[in-house]
């Protein structure tokens, strides 16, 4: 039984962390890709840049002295959701919205948003400098223990305050944007220019607004997802880079374009990186003494070693871009 | 046309000379060196994206392989290694491997017996699981035991140009493959895949230990031409020895430049540059004409990767040193991207031009930042508000921020490069 806690804490609590962060990540590069059709490399880089807009309002409340139940970084989340989201409209009308109008390809969008990356980059370690840092060097990270009451169980489910919040919040962020896409009215003006953009401009769907509202859950969204990835782990300049093609992965592999499929792709992305390196010998034990003589249980039998988890993603990847090139769900193409 | 050209190029020589004067003759000779380099890899990147509109994101991929082949070939032989039980268990594991592959293409054929839709996929699926567990089997203890007895397998102590050759040739390969799976894909898609491909080839060179040595590193790699050593063995100072070394090295870097800048040039203007700039404008109308639109661009795919193993490897064998961990996708992909964008697509002369001045630029950057930081810094004190802290730190991240603000100017200013494509009409 308690191998089978170990699982519980090793995997599905760690997929399900990890699942939540790539699919806010993957549900903003798809509504862009869906609304603007470019694959917005920077998305990675908004994350980190609204991470640290978090960590400094965490810093000036602390240097207040407002100390509350919950995590600063929780606290001021909104706040620096409001000044990503602000950020990431300028951004569009600084570099993205001249491109545009001048009629330029999808790929050169891309390019240009290759430019954003380093510049946002550059700017956060100018101005932060390369050190890891850490929301919790002034108050402690909760950890929270479940005990269960089974005979011979003397392993708990453990997760840590933060791991809570950020699924909880995952989910109302979900719920929410279901219902804003399903219920207002412009939500299906962002759907429908999803599928059609003429059509939406014909029909007197106002497309700059439709466009702004993208960049604003996009950015808002990036900010939840850094500023929560730095709370579980820390807080780097390069943070959200390294993840951002895992995300990219599981906005692909949904179908690009489609929220419910980035949600969708990056729980499956989560979990498939977690049970991949997850060491399997440790649930066999347990049946030690069922299994046949010959049967050497080894010490490590996981799918592929802890280096390679990062492939786990590209591989699935590679393999749904070549069975299904749309995605699970039929995506969007540029 | 002929009057931006020579500005550019001459600019540039005037850029280098002050460059020269500033820094000094050893600095500019290694910087040299390395701007050519990238030169080449631009100009394999050109070949892609700008003959072919091949989006490839998986540079890094492509200079990894070709700095491990060059030390690979040109490495001295591990004598532990040829000694141990080494070689016999990497022929089993290569064993294995085949009848994993001979597995894997039986399963695909399964159709011949009447398994047809889901029951083939399934067995298809089963077959690569099967392969894999039968490679690893005969892989890990065979890594194990290299590791343990003779660290790793070391070179095979051939001369370094080969190193370069074997690098291109290496990296063709790798390309076919990347290609094969890749190159269906719609231009998002392909940017995408191939960037996937090569952080696993990154995450594959970091870890095989066995085979390269992996974030222990590998140094000192030989060079091709006599190295500094050489030189003050018969008598030079060491600052003499490092120019007059690094100049040879130059030499023939230049060499290599140009013969593959005269080749890519002379293909450029001929029937086949014309075909394959017909099948980046319209691959449609291109198929129509009977051309063999899938196999051109995997050809093109594999040029352009030659190109860029060739250029890793010399990158790799001027350092001296091979670290896998050594290789981000900002310097060893983006930077790349940014020397095209800004030195023109589908200009050859505009990708060398764009190769070697971001390169300075980009190198420049660093000690730029930190006088203009040193002097800000000095400002602040005097007004009394302290000194910038971590200047050293701060000012190598300038050139990010410098080298992004470059490609969105260019975009937003000149899309098409300061030496744009030459479309020649005969009406």
């Amino acid at each position: 039984m308690n191998d089978f806690i170990f699982f519980f804490n090793q995997v599905i609590i760690g997929g399900a962390v990890l699942g939540s962060i790539y699919a806010l990540g993957a549900i903003g590069v798809t509504l862009i890709f869906g609304i603007l059709r470019f694959a917005h490399f920077a998305h990675g880089d908004m994350m980190t840049m609204g991470a640290f807009f978090a960590f400094v309002l965490a810093g000036l409340f602390a240097g207040m002295g407002i100390v509350t139940p919950v995590p600063t970084g929780f606290l001021v989340l909104p706040i620096a959701m409001v000044i990503a989201a602000a950020a990431a409209v300028g951004i569009d009308k600084g570099f993205y919205a001249p491109l545009r109008a001048r009629g330029a390809r999808p790929v050169t969008l891309l390019i240009a948003s290759i430019g954003v990356t380093m510049m946002i980059q550059g700017l956060i370690r100018l101005f932060f400098g390369v050190e890891t840092r850490t929301f919790f060097a002034t108050e402690p990270k909760g950890l929270i223990r479940i005990e269960l009451p089974f005979e011979g169980v003397t392993r708990p489910i453990s997760f840590t305050e933060p791991q809570v919040y950020l699924i909880v919040l995952t989910l109302i962020a979900v719920v929410a944007l279901h219902v804003f896409l399903t219920r207002s009215r412009l939500g299906k003006g962002m759907r429908a220019m999803a599928d059609n953009p003429d059509l939406a401009q014909v029909s007197g769907i106002n497309t700059r607004l439709v466009v702004r509202v993208t960049w604003i859950i996009a950015g808002g969204l990036a900010c939840m997802a850094g500023t929560m990835l730095a709370l579980d782990v820390t807080l780097k300049p390069d943070l959200a880079f390294n993840i951002i093609l895992p995300i990219f992965a599981a906005a692909i592999v949904g179908g690009l374009g489609q929220a419910y499929g980035a949600i969708a792709g990056g729980f499956l992305i989560g979990f498939a990186e977690t049970l991949a390196v997850f060491n399997w010998s440790v649930l066999l034990r347990p049946f030690r003494d069922s299994l046949p003589e010959w049967f050497e249980i080894p010490g490590s039998l996981s799918l592929v070693q802890s280096e390679y988890k990062l492939t786990v993603a590209f591989i699935i990847l590679v393999v749904v871009l070549l069975v299904r090139p749309t995605g699970i769900f039929k995506g969007a193409s540029t | 046309m002929t009057q931006r050209y020579l500005v550019a190029f001459g600019g540039l020589f005037v850029l280098i000379i002050g460059v020269g004067m500033l820094m000094g003759a050893p600095f500019t000779v290694r910087l040299m060196v390395e701007a050519f380099a990238f030169a080449l890899i631009a100009m394999g990147l050109n070949i892609q994206w700008g003959f072919g509109g091949l989006f490839n994101f998986g540079i890094l991929g492509m200079l990894m392989v070709g700095g491990f082949a060059v030390t690979f070939i040109s490495y001295p032989i591990n004598p532990d290694f040829w000694g141990s039980g080494g070689p016999a268990m990497l022929g089993r594991t290569l064993i294995a491997a085949a009848i994993g592959a001979v597995l894997i293409v039986m399963a695909h054929r399964v159709q011949r017996l009447g398994i047809t839709g889901k029951w083939r996929a399934t067995v298809i699926v089963i077959a690569w699981f099967v392969a894999y567990i039968i490679f690893r089997s005969q892989m890990d203890p065979a890594a194990r035991l290299i590791i343990s007895e003779a660290g790793w397998v070391g070179g095979l102590g051939l001369p370094v140009v080969l190193g370069w050759a074997f690098g291109g040739v290496l990296a063709a390969i790798v390309a076919f493959f990347v290609g094969k799976v890749s190159l269906g894909l719609r231009t998002d898609y392909l940017a995408i895949a191939t960037i996937g491909i090569a952080e696993i080839l990154r995450a594959v060179i970091k870890n095989v230990e066995w085979l390269t040595r992996g974030t222990l590193t590998v140094s000192p790699i030989p060079w091709p031409v006599p190295d500094p050593l050489a030189f003050q063995a018969m008598g030079a100072t060491p600052v003499e020895s490092f120019i007059y070394a690094r100049a040879g090295y130059l030499a023939l870097v230049v060499a290599v430049v140009a013969l593959a800048l005269w080749l890519i040039h002379r293909a450029y203007m001929g029937p086949w540059g014309r075909m394959m700039r017909a099948i980046r404008d319209n691959h449609i109308a291109a198929g129509s004409m009977g051309k063999d639109v899938k196999g051109r661009q995997l050809e093109i795919f594999v040029f352009g990767s030659v190109l860029m193993g060739i250029g890793g490897a010399i990158l790799v064998s001027f350092v001296q040193i091979f670290d896998p961990s050594s290789y981000q996708p900002i310097h060893h992909t983006f930077l790349i991207w940014v020397m095209l964008i800004v030195g023109g697509s589908g200009n050859n002369f505009g990708a060398l031009f764009g190769g070697l001045f971001i390169y300075i630029i980009w190198i420049l950057s660093e000690p730029l930042a930190q006088a203009l930081f040193m002097v800000t810094s000095g400002f602040s004190e005097d007004m009394g508000w302290g000194a910038i802290p971590d200047i050293e730190a701060r000012s190598v991240q300038m050139r990010v921020f410098v080298l992004g603000l470059v490609i969105s100017i260019a975009l937003r200013f000149a899309p098409r490069g300061l030496l744009p494509e030459v479309i020649k009409r005969h009406d």
